[in-house]
């Protein structure tokens, strides 16, 4: 992780470099190295404020563990009804449905996933329908699994391809104000976007037994 | 199985009948869509020219954010198998006011009459109650219509029910087709003005 500056390896949550585990048998104790436990993440709470705000009343997803603390916050709130989904394109019909029925809704998805929607996203684009997708990125910065890079280099191309506005995030402290915009992009212009959330900024994911 | 000695034209009316601004339906691409325009047209129809597979989960969104009207999908077998997943997520959901009735030709109607897994007896109603909707049928016959009919526009639901129709093919009756036109008007019939 040379290559990475020390905040990023923090915040990747990675292990700590085998030469700094543990100490050579015979030597004195030396205290074992690790990063400092990394704080939770707040801009979720940004994302939860701004949908609110906008009165987004259904939010359906595929998890992902990027959104889990979003999907939690929904799941206590009495005026939105979270839906677990069996494939992404599900959600963007059901929020068609929830257009056509006078609700906000939002969809919550890994870039996975959105290969998943691609038809289906001829739904808001033919009907100039408002549809906000929220996508966790994975294939970028420290990506272990490389199952995940081509949909992950893949995901904004096919976005664009199927009309759909990107906004990236790359940043935790700009999360709330994009959230914001894009909502307004998407209930004043009727149109799709999708909000792309970083790998670098949401930490990759670690494949390490807890 | 018997032969299938439904209509579907005859039995979309019946299913259709009477009905009032209480009652909000979406159809699923290709014959369905011809069936509920031949019907007669009304805003509170959203017609599918595309998208296959998402009629049932338009319908879930809708009967969500419209919990006193009822919503009924009208969709074809090949539609509903595209979508079988939507009746797990449909299941966990439960909305009282949701029902689903699938055309159910056993055959792709719109691409040459190629039959579809419903003619191998896959059981489309059987995996709805699999999957834990609380009222399935599976409807064969004419004295079967009026429960049909029963379950499509008052039963409690989730309501998923199958009618086995003839593969018959049929004048195209057609509804517009302009999805932002159909979904504007759908909005206004049933939300007031913009």
């Amino acid at each position: 992780m040379a290559h990475l500056p020390v905040a990023w390896e923090d915040r990747l949550r990675l292990p700590p470099p085998a030469a700094s585990v543990g100490h050579p048998i015979g030597s004195k104790a030396v205290p074992r190295m690790t990063a400092p436990a990394p704080a939770a993440p707040t801009w979720p709470d940004d994302i939860f404020r701004a949908l609110k705000a906008a009165g987004v009343r259904q939010v359906c997803h595929v998890p992902d563990a990027g959104h889990a603390r979003l999907i939690r916050s929904c799941e206590g709130d009495n005026a939105m009804q979270v839906v677990t989904l069996t494939t992404e394109e599900e959600g963007v019909a059901m929020l068609c449905g929830a257009h056509l029925g006078g609700q906000r809704g939002v969809l919550l998805v890994q870039s996975s996933g959105v290969g998943n929607c691609i038809n289906m996203l001829s739904l808001p684009t033919t009907c100039r329908m408002p549809l906000l997708m929220i996508v966790t990125m994975r294939g970028e910065f420290g990506e272990f699994n490389p199952w995940q890079n081509a949909m992950g280099l893949a995901t904004e191309a096919v976005l664009t391809a199927m009309q759909v506005a990107c906004y990236r995030c790359e940043r935790a402290d700009e999360v709330g104000l994009v959230v914001e915009n894009a909502l307004r992009y998407a209930f004043e212009g009727s149109r799709p976007v999708a909000v792309l959330l970083s790998q670098r900024l949401i930490g990759a994911k670690a494949f390490v037994n807890e | 199985m018997p032969e299938a000695i439904l209509h579907r034209r005859p039995l979309v009316a019946d299913l259709l009948k009477g009905r009032d601004e209480n009652l909000l339906v979406v159809t699923g691409l290709g014959t369905p869509t011809y069936d509920v325009a031949a019907a007669g047209d009304d805003p509170r129809t959203f017609f599918l020219w595309g998208a296959m597979g998402g009629a049932t989960m338009i319908g879930l969104g809708l009967a969500l954010a419209q919990p006193d009207r009822r919503v009924l999908v009208l969709a074809g077998d090949g539609e509903m198998l595209m979508s079988v997943g939507s009746l797990a997520t449909v299941a966990m959901k439960r909305p009282a006011n949701l029902a689903v009735v699938v055309l159910d030709n056993e055959h792709f109607g719109e691409t040459g009459m190629q039959p579809t897994p419903t003619h191998a007896g896959v059981d489309l109603a059987g995996m709805a109650a699999a999957a834990g909707w609380p009222a399935t049928f599976t409807a064969r016959a004419e004295t079967d219509v009026p429960r049909l009919v029963e379950l499509a526009r008052r039963t409690p639901g989730p309501v998923f029910a199958v009618a086995k129709i003839m593969a018959e093919k049929l004048p195209f009756v057609l509804p517009p087709k302009d999805g932002a036109y159909l979904k504007d008007r759908f909005r206004q019939a049933v939300l007031g003005k913009a």
